[in-house]
């Protein structure tokens, strides 16, 4: 909402300045965004006369002038405009002046060999408007020297504050100037009185035919005035539309547009001479028709939108956008005035669906007051007749303007309750008075009504905050929050300090913390089991970001290349957040993922002295997987590693880590080179993924305490063995198998070396592991050694078919 | 000389002569050994008379003693020099730099570790974190929150839908965590303290909004506390965030569908260079927007506005980030460029907390 002080100064009577005006405006919630004053980039220019204007010795088309500025001699001025004349009064830039319109600073010039001290400016040159036809062309009286900006009243700040949605009161001028008013700044000036006398009814009639939903356009005022002489607008009301940005049109429409932006009251004028019959305001029932606006476009009507019709069709959609057709023009003699009250959110509808964000629907939608409706068709009726003659009928009033029935139960204590400020009764009902609220009763609860203007107030919290903002919400005393218990508790859920582990442990093992975007493109989604209708959005901001991702890693993956593509190849990212099976909140799991790329181990990437990093591989996933599952409190001693992982894995090349076939905690491996090449990007790349709250929550303990620490006094024995076991047997199986295969005896069971080839039989492995032994009671003897040897070699044998190896 | 002084000076002259330990031992066991010339020599002195002996065996004795003091003596001296030769052949340079280690490489995101700072300083006041599913029913986004049906704070909102379902439900992307208050004064009893963070979604698209952000919100209900106790709170709050000694807020009343009265905040800062400084200079920047629940709220979660009163408020994370730590550009923090994730990030170890200061 944009105004111009002196606009304000219309309606309210101060002696504040501009600086205590904005901090009022932002102190009551009429947030200031921006103040221009157009005077400040004009401020250098004065009012000049041209005592003499000679041809150009050297120029046809250039004059050389002597300029009377003021002070001083008469200055030489080279000029090329056609109006530029002995005795013309103008607007003098001088050397050194910054000329907006060309964004140049002037400097004494030479043209065609003839010395110019300055520049006869032109309307477009100091961006008053586009003319440049011609320089500045002031009357002869205009008083030489004086700054123009002083003289043009141009010396004017425009305000624009940020309505908020609540506020349809200060849609216009004057519901500012009474708020600022009752904060205290000024005195509202009071609506002038209509003097017009009406001759005889109007000829046109209205009618409200709304069928079920009479509250589309609960009542509407229309009155003719014939004989009236339109035309351009005076310059004042020129200049106050066009310092909001409003293009003037004619008298008639700037008459409309002036009370939408002074009196937050849209009104609309037809040309009398155009409308075919009398008027309807009616539901539109075809099938879709074109409708050209004022604003020069065509619209596409839908049935069972709110339009004015007459013989001749849809004149007007009402509320929103006048039609061409019958719009008022230069020649226009007979108008007819309109002054309606249109529902909000049939308005906020028709105008989404047209995409129509005009000024009367931005006012209508959040709700104009409608006990203006007949006073503001009067005090336009006046101004159309005092700008442009003519003659008055009656108004025909449709249908009934609706009274407000809030009445708030108002104890006067609420203020205190909800703002700790303490105010006075008698303060608390001169500041809801002089907002226009109507306080009735005596004693500590009082009867409120909100005034007509006011659609936001309902209840007894609405009137504490015009209370409060009037009184200034810097005069409610700052308080502290009493603490709840005497040492901060614990605030964290089990899957907030499990999150927070995870991402700890793996920064702390050379990944980089990613955010990606939880919205990917649906070809991704569906590479990684996702894609599902549900989980695709209706309007997203483009197709890269249209589904909600199933999984982190094509995010993941995709920021690596991006790395890669700018000259860095070896890089490890994480991210721990949200992933979408469903649109349900079961649906929606947290995730912690992440990919190494090319030779990023955690050992370092790339070459070095103490040895080159190979390419990452299967295992430094798997090794990720379950530092952060590790981190998040799973049973890492109770995992089972499958082979089964969804297909983006290379089959061969991952795992998944459960408990049970059912409950998978993480996924590792390298991806398959069919996503690579759909994501269109390239490899080495490993990733997994771990299911933060698949876990199961460790149980809680009685005690804290950890127990008594058992050692042996004891050497443990080690002993090595290498088997023979055929290749497709996992290692898992065989290590498992020698560590059952004494359990009060086997503390550790290591495998160091995996060998295939010469001396191995084909389609085999030889597996070399040590076992550890560790005595509890006494020292073992050979015999016992040998017994437990044998045990191993059985127990490897039976789950694997495995031998040892000679 | 007599042959004795001649043994001792040869002997003498062997034991300096030798280079090594192994040629001293030689030299050793050629003088004091079994067979050795002293050793031969001591033999001697079983077969002399009373009186020889008495004036050969000091004499005898007195060189054993004198060669074996020179022999222990020199061999300290090779052993010394041995040692010496070994360091020198051992010595390598130790300027060759080491690897970067994973822990001193490793960055946390900026949005975790200002969200980690959030909650160390509330949970300090009392705040336990609560959060709620991205993917939300219009209910809990608007309805419950005192949206009303097609009013225009709705549109102020660029929600991101879903489609329509059969049943008519559509559903759609949170637009603010405020739907998490709705979930949580259902489910329990106040007194509540609560902050919210999460992810929100709004379509909206350029250098300072992002499709997706952070916001963090906060939830107090109770019997007593009103504006006082949120201007109190948030002025905690910020002094602790920005690490400086004070803060000047100014409150501006606003405009949220779910709080009355609503306000919005700013606060005081330099905004003169090309970061903005909190705690100093002249200008005010806008920082988040906070109210006291609205009476609707209140009743939609079964809570009776005339008994339980509170307020809330919300705050860009990601916001919050930049003002503090100086990003320049939203769009970044979702791009994982490990240049920026680098410069901007964390160390894992540098968990915030009141105890040593939020941030180094």
């Amino acid at each position: 909402m944009k105004f111009t002080l002196s606009w304000l100064k219309d309606h309210l009577e101060t002696d504040a300045s501009l600086d205590e005006i904005l901090d009022k405006l932002n102190m009551i919630g009429l947030e200031v965004e921006e103040v221009v004053n157009p005077a400040e980039k004009l401020g250098a220019f004065k009012i000049a006369k041209v005592l003499d204007a000679q041809p150009h010795p050297n120029a046809d088309r250039l004059r050389v002038l002597k300029v009377d500025t003021g002070e001083g001699e008469p200055m030489q001025v080279v000029c090329g405009a056609p109006n530029a004349r002995t005795g013309l009064v103008g607007v003098l830039a001088k050397p050194g002046d910054y000329v907006p319109g060309l964004d140049v600073t002037l400097s004494v010039g030479k043209i065609r060999d003839v010395e110019s001290y300055g520049m006869m400016a032109s309307e477009r040159e100091l961006e008053l408007s586009d003319e440049h036809d011609g320089i500045i062309d002031l009357p002869e009286d205009a008083p030489v020297g004086m700054p123009y900006v002083e003289y043009a009243g141009l010396n004017d700040p425009v305000i624009e504050i940020g309505l908020t949605p609540n506020r349809p009161d200060c849609a216009g001028v004057y519901g500012i100037a009474r708020d600022l008013a009752a904060a205290g700044l000024g005195k509202l000036k009071a609506h002038k009185k209509p003097e017009f006398v009406t001759s005889g009814a109007c000829p046109v009639n209205l009618t409200l035919e709304l069928g079920d939903n009479p509250e589309h356009c609960p009542a509407f005022g229309l009155r003719l005035v014939k004989g009236v002489k339109n035309g351009p607008s005076p310059k004042w009301l020129q200049k106050r539309l066009t310092d909001v940005g409003l293009r003037p049109i004619n008298t008639l429409v700037d008459i409309t547009n002036y009370f939408t932006m002074g009196h937050g009251r849209p009104l609309h004028v037809f040309d009398a001479d155009k409308v075919a019959g009398d008027l309807v305001v009616t539901h539109y029932d075809g099938d879709g028709e074109e409708y050209k606006g004022l604003d020069d476009k065509t619209y596409m009507l839908e049935s069972g939108m709110v339009v004015i019709s007459d013989d001749n069709g849809v004149e007007s959609l009402g509320g929103i956008l006048g039609g061409e057709a019958s719009g008022c023009t230069d020649e226009t003699v007979n108008v007819l005035i309109e002054s309606a009250l249109w529902d909000p959110l049939m308005i906020a509808r028709t105008g989404r669906k047209l995409g129509v964000n005009s000024d009367a629907r931005y006012r209508f939608e959040r709700g104009v007051d409608p006990a203006y409706m007949a006073p503001g068709l009067d005090a336009a009726t006046q101004m159309v007749i005092d700008l442009c003659g003519g003659e008055a009928t009656d108004a025909v009033i449709a249908g009934e303007v609706p009274q407000v029935e809030t009445i708030i139960d108002f104890p006067y204590s609420e203020v205190k309750r909800l703002s700790g400020l303490e105010v006075s009764h008698a303060e608390i009902k001169g500041i809801l008075t002089l907002l226009g609220f109507h306080v009735s009763g005596m004693g500590d609860v009082v009867k409120v009504s909100p005034p007509s203007w006011r659609p936001d107030v309902f209840g007894k919290a609405d009137l504490v905050e015009e209370v409060v903002r009037i009184v200034g919400l810097d005069k409610v005393p700052t308080d502290t929050l009493p603490r709840t218990s005497p040492v901060s508790q614990k605030v964290l859920t089990e899957s907030q300090i499990r999150r927070s582990n995870a991402r700890r442990t793996l920064a702390a093992r050379g990944m980089d913390e990613a955010v990606t975007w939880s919205f990917i493109s649906k070809a991704q989604a569906e590479l990684f089991g996702g894609g599902a209708p549900e989980l695709a959005l209706a309007n997203p901001i483009s197709s890269d970001m249209s589904d909600m991702r199933p999984s982190l890693l094509p995010g993941l993956l995709l920021a690596a290349q991006r790395n890669a593509d700018r000259g860095y190849p070896d890089v490890a990212l994480f991210e721990v957040g949200q992933v979408f099976a469903d649109d349900s909140e079961k649906g929606q799991k947290m995730v912690i993922a992440g990919v190494r790329r090319g030779s990023a181990t955690m050992g370092g990437a790339g070459r070095h002295w103490s040895g080159n990093s190979a390419s990452v591989n299967v295992f430094d996933a798997k090794a990720d997987a379950e530092a952060a599952l590790s981190a998040i409190g799973a049973p890492t001693d109770k995992l089972m590693v499958f082979t089964d992982a969804p297909d983006y894995y290379h089959p061969g090349r991952s795992g998944a880590l459960k408990l049970g076939p059912k409950n998978t905690l993480a996924l590792f491996g390298e991806i398959h080179p069919r996503a690579l090449e759909k994501l269109d990007i390239d490899g080495p790349l490993v990733a997994f993924e771990v299911y933060i709250d698949a876990a199961p929550e460790a149980k809680k303990k009685a005690t804290r305490s950890k127990g008594a620490l058992q050692i042996a006094d004891l050497m443990p024995v080690s002993r090595d063995f290498a088997f023979l076991v055929d290749a497709s047997v996992p290692v898992e199986k065989m290590l498992k198998a020698a560590k059952g295969a004494d359990k009060a005896l086997i503390t550790d069971v290591n495998l160091f070396d995996i060998y295939e080839g010469v001396g191995v039989p084909e389609g085999q492995r030889s597996l070399a592991i040590d076992v550890t032994l560790q005595p509890t009671k006494k020292t073992l003897t050979d015999e016992e050694i040998e017994a437990v040897s044998a045990k191993i070699v059985a127990a490897v044998s039976k789950a694997t078919g495995g031998v040892l190896r000679g | 000389m007599s042959d004795l002084e001649t043994l001792e000076s040869e002997i003498s002259a062997a034991i300096a002569g030798a280079e090594s330990e192994a040629a001293l031992e030689e030299v050793r066991v050629a003088a004091l050994g079994k067979k050795g010339s002293i050793s031969e020599k001591m033999k001697t002195l079983g077969k002399m008379s009373p009186e020889e002996r008495q004036e050969m065996g000091p004499k005898l004795n007195g060189l054993k003693t004198r060669i074996g003091d020179a022999l222990a003596e020199r061999k300290e001296v090779l052993k010394e020099a041995a040692l010496e030769a070994r360091l020198k052949s051992e010595t390598i340079d130790v300027t060759q730099p080491l690897r970067p280690a994973a822990i001193e490489s490793g960055r946390i995101h900026p949005v975790s570790q200002v969200t980690d700072e959030l909650i160390a300083i509330f949970a300090d006041m009392g705040f336990s974190v609560a959060e709620g599913p991205d993917v939300e029913t219009d209910e809990l986004n608007f309805t419950a929150l005192n949206f009303p049906e097609g009013h225009p704070a709705r549109e102020m909102h660029d929600t991101f839908f879903f489609n329509e379902k059969e049943d008519g439900e559509r559903k759609l992307l949170r637009t603010h965590t405020s739907p998490v208050q709705i979930r949580t004064m259902r489910s329990q009893q106040p007194p509540l303290r609560i902050i919210i963070p999460g992810r929100t979604y709004r379509c909206d698209s350029d250098q300072t909004h992002t499709p997706m952000f952070h916001q963090l919100e906060g939830l107090v209900i109770d019997k007593t506390s009103h504006i006082g106790h949120l201007k109190g709170t948030l002025e905690e709050f910020l002094k602790a965030f920005f690490e400086v000694d004070n803060v000047e807020l100014r409150f501006r009343p606003s405009f949220f569908p779910f709080t009355e009265p609503s306000m919005e905040v700013d606060v005081k800062c330099d905004r003169s260079g090309n970061e903005v400084k909190i705690g100093t200079g002249n200008d005010w920047m806008e920082i988040l927007g906070c109210g006291m629940v609205h009476p609707n709220v209140l009743r939609n979660c079964g809570l009776d506005p005339d008994e339980y009163q509170g307020f809330a408020w919300g705050m860009g994370i990601d916001r919050l980030a930049m003002l503090k730590y100086g990003m320049p550009d939203l769009r970044a923090f979702f791009d994982a460029d490990v240049r920026w994730l680098k410069h901007y990030g964390f160390r894992p170890l540098d968990m915030p907390s009141l105890l040593a200061g939020l941030s180094k």
